[in-house]
């Protein structure tokens, strides 16, 4: 079948099988291997991608089902310099391994569009669909909230500062 | 893992989509598919074509009217969590934050849930404890079937196969009322150990209605209806909860696996649903 999903802001089409999923499609079409796939089984959230910006997880849906639709990958998050919540991860130490990393960033991404300043309860509930296997879960919670007053104070900015 | 092969059809309207239905051999519905892609994938189902209802329009509200709270067939779990409309409902708006966990909650539908019909599904126990029926469209017109018609056996409803479950009825239950789910877990996402749906409507003091329902302690999810009986009529008090938790536990099959025994099951749902009792009444008496 036939499909064009926006991926990262440009289109891309494939002729692909319905059984194809979407983290397929992702990683093996369009060899973005940002996108990991962990437990293959719903539960551990390392396949996470924004479809039309809210977190779904992409081993749990046929590419064929996004057809039309905006998909958000790692990928997607850097433009000239590293997205604020990439920083902060960074910065805060927010990774061990990097295998749930992608994820965790399109979760908090997602999160502090709703809410700019979560509170380190708030963060644990918006991730409890990620599972980070180092168990980093303290730096994982402060690099979001560090990219949430990055994101804050870069909107607050003045131009050209 | 992938799943076989399948035939994808994406009717634009509820009437395309009964007429694929009705002519194709061996089709499910998709809706949020966090319940059949994971059961595909793992080829405990291989439907030969999936009729993928997410873009009908219509499908997706939440309204509240006519004593009852309305939920569209494509309604996300997310949406229940957020809905003001569903806060009005405690023991349904106690249950929406516990389905499975956020992301998957963002995809996952409760008349999907309830079509699954996986016992330990939550959303069967609490329709079950509130009263509730599913309206179902099919080619030979509408019908509304209460949920302890619906849910037949372990994956099985009433549902025939030419048929879309549309909508969920949920009754508002009186001002003098409260409700609540109690669920366990090992973690967020895995699937109940058990859970218990309460919901207590009170009349003068009195318990004027109970509505009790389990989940993951049998073949479908439980209604306790003697436990229910039992409560009806009764004076709120320690003596009437204990005695409903024994006969709600004594309503329960449950297999020993890898999240208990049969017997640590059985007593959690005794304990679940005197707790339940205790939290359901103290919300009526504050209503």
């Amino acid at each position: 079948m036939q499909i064009t999903i926006t991926v990262n802001g440009s289109e891309r089409s494939a002729d692909v099988e319905p059984r194809m999923l979407l983290v397929h499609f992702i990683r093996e079409v369009l060899e973005l291997t940002g996108t990991h796939v962990g437990c293959d089984t719903t539960s551990c959230g390392a396949c996470t991608i924004l479809l039309d910006g809210t977190p779904v997880k992409s081993c749990t849906m046929f590419a064929v089902m996004a057809d039309g639709r905006e998909v958000t990958t790692v990928e997607g998050l850097k433009t000239d310099a590293l997205h604020p919540i990439q920083a902060a991860f960074k910065e805060e130490h927010g990774l061990q391994c990097g295998f749930c990393t992608p994820g965790m960033m399109l979760t908090g991404v997602a999160l502090l569009k709703e809410n700019p300043s979560p509170t380190d309860d708030e963060v644990r509930w918006a991730i409890s669909g990620n599972i980070c296997r180092c168990t980093g879960y303290m730096n994982i919670v402060k690099a979001i909230q560090t990219a949430g007053r990055t994101m804050v104070e870069g909107a607050e900015a003045p131009v050209g500062s | 893992m992938l799943s076989s092969r399948f035939d994808y059809h994406r009717p634009g309207t509820l009437d395309e989509a009964l007429k694929l239905l009705a002519e194709l051999d061996d089709a499910k519905i998709l809706a949020g598919g966090q319940s059949l892609i994971p059961v595909m994938k793992l080829r405990l189902a291989a439907p030969a074509h999936l009729v993928d209802i997410n873009r009908v329009p219509g499908l997706d509200a939440i309204e509240e009217g006519d004593g009852s709270l309305r939920i569209g067939a494509l309604v996300r779990h997310n949406q229940m969590v957020s809905s003001g409309t569903v806060a009005g409902f405690p023991m349904l708006a106690a249950a929406a934050p516990q389905i499975a966990d956020p992301i998957v909650r963002n995809l996952g539908t409760v008349g999907g849930s309830l079509a699954h019909a996986d016992p330990a599904g939550d959303w069967g126990a609490v329709m079950l404890a509130a009263g509730a029926s599913v309206i179902v469209r099919g080619p030979r017109g509408e019908r509304e079937l209460a949920m302890t018609e619906f849910l037949v056996d372990v994956f099985t409803t009433a549902l025939e196969p030419d048929e879309i479950l549309t909508q969920v009825a949920v009754p508002k239950p009186s001002d003098s009322s409260g409700g609540t789910y109690l669920k366990l877990e090992r973690k967020i996402g895995d699937f109940a150990t058990v859970g218990a749906a309460v919901q207590v409507e009170l009349s003068n003091g009195t318990i004027a209605r109970a509505g009790i329902a389990l989940t993951g302690v049998g073949a479908t999810n439980i209604h306790a209806t003697d436990a229910e009986a039992s409560l009806a009529g009764a004076e709120p008090n320690k003596a009437a909860f204990a005695e409903a938790g024994r006969l709600a536990a004594a309503a329960t099959s449950p297999v020993a696996d890898v999240r208990g025994s049969a017997e640590y099951k059985r007593h959690v749902a005794d304990v679940f649903v005197r707790r339940g009792l205790v939290r359901a009444v103290e919300m009526a008496r504050a209503a």
